[in-house]
């Protein structure tokens, strides 16, 4: 993630490419790459990390507001709760599937209660990777999803729909600690 | 039963249930009535049998440098097929491929023309 952005020639945004090699990440593709070649010799790694730096100089992310420290419970939580749901809804969906029933789908709005681009990013992908449910629209200036939905029965399936989403929000939120809010702060 | 036999159990249920997700998938295609219901059809189950598939194969090869490939394989799947089925989706919204009558609630046709500003924060 770099630090900051700059104004290309062209004048539009573009991350800067200063600071834009982090150490872990170049662990994490020296890693990947012994693991493709299934063989952690000290070469291989050195050409991995080498590769990384590579990488992240010749595709600089944009920044990252990433606050707080990682929880590890929090953490373990929310992989228990993506993992048992998958399960269920891939069940749900097979069922729809050989009852040969029509569903009743919806495209549902869900604001999300939280500013940060990062959260918004995990919940898209938690609900995608869902059976049952796809982000269709996602908007960035008010952190809204739009997501069409396989079954939700009436318009109280909607409802419910909305606050799961949220749900899996909160669950997403509990792997950082939170940094406290700007008036907590002032007291 | 020695550990070796109740792994070999266990991945034979993997792989049948990874089967079955795929074969779910494909009915799903077929049955379902447009666009958007048939990409819930064809892109969950696939990825569910997949890590079903994958979680099979570890246990049967034991290995630990195939199961490092296999968590890689896993983790990118994870990571693409979502970025996948949105666009696609996204594409098909905007291109007016959703069956209007199938849905109960539309949240997303009224606010479609107040679009955001593009481009990189």
């Amino acid at each position: 993630m770099s630090p900051e952005m700059r104004v290309g020639r062209d004048g539009r945004l573009r991350p800067r490419r200063k600071g834009a090699v982090q150490p872990l990440a170049i662990a994490w593709m020296a890693l990947v790459w012994c693991l493709f070649w299934r063989d952690f010799s000290v070469a291989n790694a050195l050409s991995g990390a080498v590769l990384g730096i590579g990488v992240q100089l010749a595709f600089p992310l944009p920044p990252l507001r990433m606050d707080g420290r990682l929880r590890i419970i929090g953490l373990l939580r929310l992989v228990w709760m993506f993992l048992s749901q998958m399960l269920v809804a891939s069940v749900e969906v097979s069922t729809h599937v050989l009852r040969r029933e029509h569903p009743k789908p919806a495209v549902v709005e869900v604001d999300l209660t939280s500013e940060s681009d990062f959260v918004m990013t995990l919940v898209s992908l938690i609900t995608t990777l869902i059976p049952g449910s796809v982000v269709v629209e996602a908007r960035r200036s008010t952190h809204t999803l739009f997501i069409h939905v396989l079954d939700v029965g009436d318009d109280r399936g909607v409802e419910e729909f909305r606050q799961r989403t949220l749900g899996v929000e909160q669950y997403v939120l509990g792997i950082m600690t939170q940094p406290p809010k700007p008036e907590e702060v002032v007291r | 039963m020695s550990w070796d036999q109740v792994s070999d159990v266990i991945a034979a249920v993997c792989f049948v249930a990874a089967a079955f997700f795929a074969a779910v998938a494909a009915i799903g295609v077929i049955r379902f009535p447009d666009l958007l219901t048939r990409m819930h059809a064809a892109t969950k189950p696939q990825t569910v049998g997949l890590l079903f598939a994958l979680v099979g194969l570890g246990l049967r090869l034991g290995e630990p440098s195939a199961i490092g490939i296999l968590v890689l394989v896993g983790l990118f799947q994870c990571a693409t097929a979502p970025i996948a089925s949105h666009m696609m989706s996204r594409a098909a919204f905007r291109a007016g491929q959703v069956r209007q009558d199938l849905l109960v609630a539309d949240e997303l046709s009224p606010v479609m023309d107040r679009e955001e500003p593009r481009g990189a924060p």
